[in-house]
């Protein structure tokens, strides 16, 4: 068994309306000196198999074609033992 | 032979019975499509309606991009077949890459709902040709992810090619670029459209009867086609 985190982020030019909200509930709950947030999400995938290069690759068409958008997002994978 | 448009039900979806009721009004036969199902049943054209299809999970839309339907409608649709996809049915067209761009949520992080008034562009596509440009008409708009984002390069792309297909008119309501309430394709035969015509065709239930013109528009289409 292996483990394939992939996190996916709003790209840094799109607004992210619920960081925004985020943060103001930050601020208005005394957290000082937070200067911005983006919120984004985080896929945890297990896998049958090795954790070897075969899977980075599969698991990058999987953030590809499904887990994110590649229009508004950017992903980050990688494969855990 | 009235025509025949099919509309696709998703799990979650909404406004199926009301595109359908739309298109009755107008004369054609509305032959409702399951999202399992492949066959589109020899349909004329295609409506994708409002809702939440597979419950907005992950994204909205890129679950329903990828059920057994949406495999036939897009490569109908690269054939030509004409498709609009009303504010779900948008956020599923975009993510199948049949229109460029993607819808975000709302920059007030606020659900909208209220009657719209927007101002038609282009006339130049399947669904809206029984238009004038510059025509305002107010219909229901109801969303929570429907600020409409493209990079500048497309965005002018569209704008140059007369591809906006309507504006948004007296307040942006949910951050779109360039108050775009409605895009399509370069051979215009897709159509999305955040804002709901199939909810203004009766005076009974809507604010007006301005929505019967993008059917009424797919009807002129489909005669001459």
């Amino acid at each position: 068994m292996a483990r394939v985190v992939v996190d996916v982020m709003l790209k840094p030019e799109i607004l992210d309306p619920q960081g925004k909200a985020v943060h103001g509930a930050l601020d208005r709950l005394g957290f000082a000196g937070v200067t911005g947030v983006r919120q984004g999400k985080r896929f945890e995938i297990e896998v049958d198999g090795p954790a070897d290069d075969d899977l980075a690759a599969r698991a990058d068409q999987m953030a590809q074609t499904l887990l994110a958008n590649l229009v508004i997002e950017d992903y980050a994978v990688r494969v855990e033992a | 032979m009235a025509a025949r448009v099919g509309v696709v039900t998703f799990p979650g979806s909404l406004d199926d019975r009301d595109a359908s009721r739309a298109l009755r009004l107008v004369g054609a036969e509305a032959v409702a499509l399951w999202h399992k199902d492949r066959d589109l049943h020899g349909v004329d054209a295609v409506v994708l309606p409002g809702g939440f299809s597979y419950g907005d999970y992950l994204r909205c839309g890129a679950i329903s991009r990828f059920s057994p339907v949406m495999g036939s409608v897009v490569e109908a649709a690269a054939a030509g077949l004409p498709v609009l996809g009303i504010c779900n049915g948008f956020q599923i067209l975009c993510e199948s890459h049949l229109l460029p761009g993607a819808l975000t949520r709302n920059d007030t992080l606020h659900f909208v709902c209220r009657d719209q008034r927007l101002r038609v562009e282009s006339t130049g596509t399947a669904w809206t040709s029984d238009f004038t440009v510059g025509d305002e008409i107010v219909v229901p708009l109801k969303n929570g992810e429907g600020g409409y984002v493209a990079d500048e390069r497309t965005l002018d792309e569209l704008e140059a090619q007369g591809r906006v297909v309507a504006r948004y008119v007296g307040g942006n309501p949910n951050g779109s670029r360039r108050d775009i309430a409605g895009i399509a394709n370069a051979a215009g035969n897709v159509v999305g459209l955040m804002p709901h015509p199939e909810h203004a065709v009766e005076s009974l239930t809507g604010p007006s009867t301005d929505g019967l013109a993008f059917f009424t528009s797919i009807l002129a289409t489909l005669v001459g086609m």
